[in-house]
């Protein structure tokens, strides 16, 4: 399941890119959480057995200011309670993929020591990395789109066909 | 002028109309006492300048059978049952009863018993045009009080036939031939074929109502000329109401049974909006007539025969009225209201007496000064229905008296006044969160349909500040108003605000001028009561034309925004500036915020046409080619 957060999508050429090859697979649910918490109430248990119904976690976003949009934070908030993902009990998750997949708006070279961004996706990522530990889950290699306002629709392409064959090999693998 | 032409005539009664009329109305009168003082004025007694009122009266009694049709058009035949026991227990007992004391006073009076009887019978009924038409106007039609009286009128309607049957029995004087024929073309045949005759007519209403009407209204449709449709919505009810007194039926009963009939058909509303004009101007020509009709003359000649007469007649129906009222459970200040409203004489008795002297039952000189205390108990209505009214509200909200405002003490957070559709909204939100809230409702019925499901509801006029004291406004911390009539809803809280200074106050405006008056009250909040869900069935349709969820959500937000600094912003050039200038500041401000409005709702939800991928088709086709390409390799 890709759980996909961008508050407004349709300005957003990458996302668009990569939700339209996803929309056209097989076994796989894109779960629109904008649309369909455009208020932020979020639904806990419709989305818990969102997620007891799927293997493979997806969290699909904006990088914005090294983080996700807001409704991404209040759906890990109030979904992974306490005693349901993790803690005492908390089990529902375990064994289940947990992938990142990411766009950015600044160039692949700026993430790293001598870059403006200082620190490797890798690094940034670690606060989504430490909530799927602790979760029980399988933290894949994120999946990252760089400099996506600047992409040509040919660079658009690869990255929705890289996108889609990293799918396939959550769903085969 | 005596023999006025056509167009003289009307000039004459619609000068009378629109010059009484209004200054009635203004004078807090209503109309139908405007029409009366007219007809007077204009009748053969004051200035004599129309001829005999009497032909008038025959057109303008159509009035009254229109607007017995558009009743029972208005009439579901699941409310005339939900009337059944007023109609026959009220009305009848009404009839009986107050039949029976006239009776009894004109034998005392010297009368012969059938004599009496007739004149008894006659004086029980009362005006359903005068009556309905004023209870309409004051808005308490659709009250308990209003629908028993109508519950009366129905019956004494129906009464009508047995009567105009059963007078030729009581006739004790020679009559010249042919008087009787008067009650319609059957009535040389005995009795039962009468009612079969009856029976079948309206038989026949009914069944060309359901089976007829709906082809031929549609075939008339179809002409597609609106007046073709306003003849054929007339032709129907003249045809019924010639049917009807062709079998002897009172024509406005048979276009009452008519309305009923037609009440379910899809029809109904064209018909009601195409005919009411009608009733309207033909009910007032009624009304002036009877004004006209009134015989000054003989109220010069015998004051007090005919004054004792009036107050007589009023205060036996009254009397009587309220009697049975209080007996079949109704509240003092409506018995009340019902006994006033129905204590007058009505336009049938004019009917009845012409036909029991010419059938030979009462003697002229005996219906000669009933037929003038008949018409000036009339005249005397609205005054008595203003005096009913009075009456009911201050049965209604003085304490001690019937029902006392219920108000429960004791400590309570949040005061509801005002417990509708929108007080129960809010009220129902708040005790959910656990405050503990006092509701305050002065509409009796609706308190009690309420304590039946279950709520605690206090019952009172929330302006009045004892019951707000009582419920408990000096320790609560807010009190919500939402009661519907605007003027009170301010009212309540310039008295909170002034009483209570600690008491927050939040309140339901009806419109944007309302609005601005509570503002101007210092009321802490409002809302304006359909604003909200218009933004939301905006925000619904932006999401209908495939905008993202999130986008529709935010452009609902910043409009409320925008349109609350809006508010803000024009209340203070309300408050400030003379009307000419606000509407134009008004305007100006509006072309300003809603071009700003326009930006940011476009940044937000992007412009309203066009495909998503909108000019990057071009894009889209390259994405999808080289798609296509990396796809196949594999």
């Amino acid at each position: 399941m890709i759980i996909f957060a961008h508050p407004s999508y349709l300005r957003s050429r990458a996302n668009r890119a990569l939700r339209a090859v996803a929309e056209r697979m097989d076994h796989v649910t894109i779960h629109d959480l904008y649309e369909t918490y455009a208020d932020f109430l979020i639904d806990v248990e419709a989305e818990q057995r969102l997620l007891l119904d799927h293997d493979h976690i997806v969290l699909m976003h904006p990088f914005f200011w090294y983080s996700a949009p807001p409704l991404i934070k209040e759906w890990l908030d109030v979904v992974l309670d306490y005693g349901w993902a993790y803690g005492e009990g908390g089990t529902a998750m375990a064994g289940k993929t947990w992938t990142q997949a990411v766009t950015t708006g600044s160039a692949a070279h700026t993430y790293g020591p001598e870059g403006s961004n200082r620190f490797t996706m890798e690094e940034l990522l670690r606060p989504f990395e430490a909530t799927a530990h602790l979760c029980q889950c399988r933290w894949q290699p994120p999946f990252v789109v760089h400099s996506s306002r600047q992409m040509t629709p040919d660079a658009l392409a690869d990255a929705a066909h890289d996108f889609a064959a990293m799918l396939e090999g959550l769903i085969h693998g | 002028m005596a023999e006025a032409n056509l167009l003289e005539s009307a000039f004459v009664y619609l000068t009378a109309t629109v010059v009484s009329v209004p200054v009635a109305k203004r004078l807090g009168l209503g109309s139908v006492l405007g029409y009366l003082i007219a007809g007077a004025l204009i009748g053969p007694y004051v200035l004599n300048l129309v001829g005999d009122p009497e032909n008038v009266m025959h057109t303008a009694e159509f009035g009254v059978v229109i607007m017995l049709f558009l009743i029972g058009l208005e009439l579901q035949p699941a409310l005339l049952w939900r009337l059944r026991t007023a109609i026959v227990g009220m009305g009848g007992l009404q009839v009986v009863g107050t039949g029976a004391i006239a009776t009894a006073i004109g034998m005392a009076l010297g009368l012969s018993w059938q004599v009496a009887l007739a004149v008894g019978l006659t004086l029980s009924l009362s005006s359903t045009a005068i009556v309905l038409q004023s209870l309409r106007e004051k808005g308490i039609a659709g009250t308990e009080a209003g629908r028993t009286t109508f519950a009366v009128l129905l019956f004494q309607d129906i009464a009508i036939i047995p009567m105009l049957a059963l007078f030729p029995f009581l006739a004790t004087l020679q009559v010249a031939d042919g008087a009787a024929a008067k009650a319609g073309a059957l009535a040389g045949y005995p009795g039962w074929a009468q009612g079969i005759a009856v029976v079948l007519a309206v038989g026949a209403i009914v069944l060309a109502g359901r089976v007829l009407l709906r082809p031929m209204f549609r075939w008339v449709a179809a002409s597609g000329l609106h007046e073709i449709l306003t003849a054929f919505a007339l032709l129907l009810v003249v045809g019924v109401a010639l049917l009807m007194q062709f079998v002897g039926i009172s024509p406005a009963l048979g276009a009452f049974v008519a309305g009923v009939v037609l009440a379910d058909s899809e029809f109904r509303h064209q018909i009601e909006s195409d005919i009411d004009p009608f009733r309207g101007l033909l009910l007032g020509l009624f009304f002036i007539s009877v004004g006209a009709g009134i015989n000054f003359a003989l109220l010069v000649a015998q004051p007090f025969l005919i004054l004792g007469l009036v107050v007589g007649l009023i205060l036996v129906k009254a009397v009587t009225l309220y009697v049975i009222a209080r007996a079949f459970g109704r509240k003092k200040g409506e018995a009340a209201l019902i006994g006033l409203g129905l204590a007058q004489g009505g336009e049938f008795a004019f009917v009845l007496f012409a036909f029991a002297q010419g059938a030979g039952v009462i003697p002229a000189s005996v219906t000669a000064p009933l037929v003038v205390a008949v018409a000036l108990s009339m005249a005397l209505t609205p005054l008595l229905l203003m005096a009913g009214d009075w009456a009911m509200r201050r049965f209604e909200t003085s304490p001690g008296e019937d029902r006392a405002p219920e108000v429960e003490e004791g400590h309570h957070d949040i005061i509801v006044a005002g417990y509708g559709r929108f007080g129960q909204i809010v009220g129902r939100m708040l005790s959910t969160y656990g405050y503990k809230i006092s509701v305050l409702d002065h509409d009796a019925d609706q308190v009690d349909v309420l304590r039946g499901f279950g709520r605690k509801v206090n019952y009172g006029d929330a302006t009045r500040l004892d019951l707000l004291r009582l419920a408990g406004a000096a320790e609560a911390r807010l009190l919500i108003v939402a009661i519907d009539d605007d003027e009170k809803a301010l009212e309540l809280v310039k008295t909170a605000r002034e009483a209570f200074p600690n008491l927050k106050i939040l309140a339901r405006a009806i419109d944007r001028r309302h609005a601005y008056q509570l503002m101007a009250a210092q009321v802490d909040g409002l809302e304006r009561e359909t604003f909200a869900a218009a933004v939301r069935l905006g925000v619904k349709s932006l999401k209908l034309m495939g905008k993202p969820a999130f986008a529709a959500e935010r452009a609902g937000m910043i409009f409320t925004r925008y349109d609350e600094r809006a508010l803000l912003a024009m209340f203070e050039d309300w408050q400030r500036v003379e009307f000419a200038d606000y509407q134009r500041i008004v305007r100006d401000r509006t072309a300003l915020e809603e071009e700003l409005l326009k930006r940011d709702m476009i940044a937000l939800v992007g412009k309203s046409d066009g495909d998503e991928w909108g000019e990057e088709t071009l894009e889209r086709e390259a994405f999808e080619r080289r798609l296509a390409e990396r796809a196949k390799p594999d």
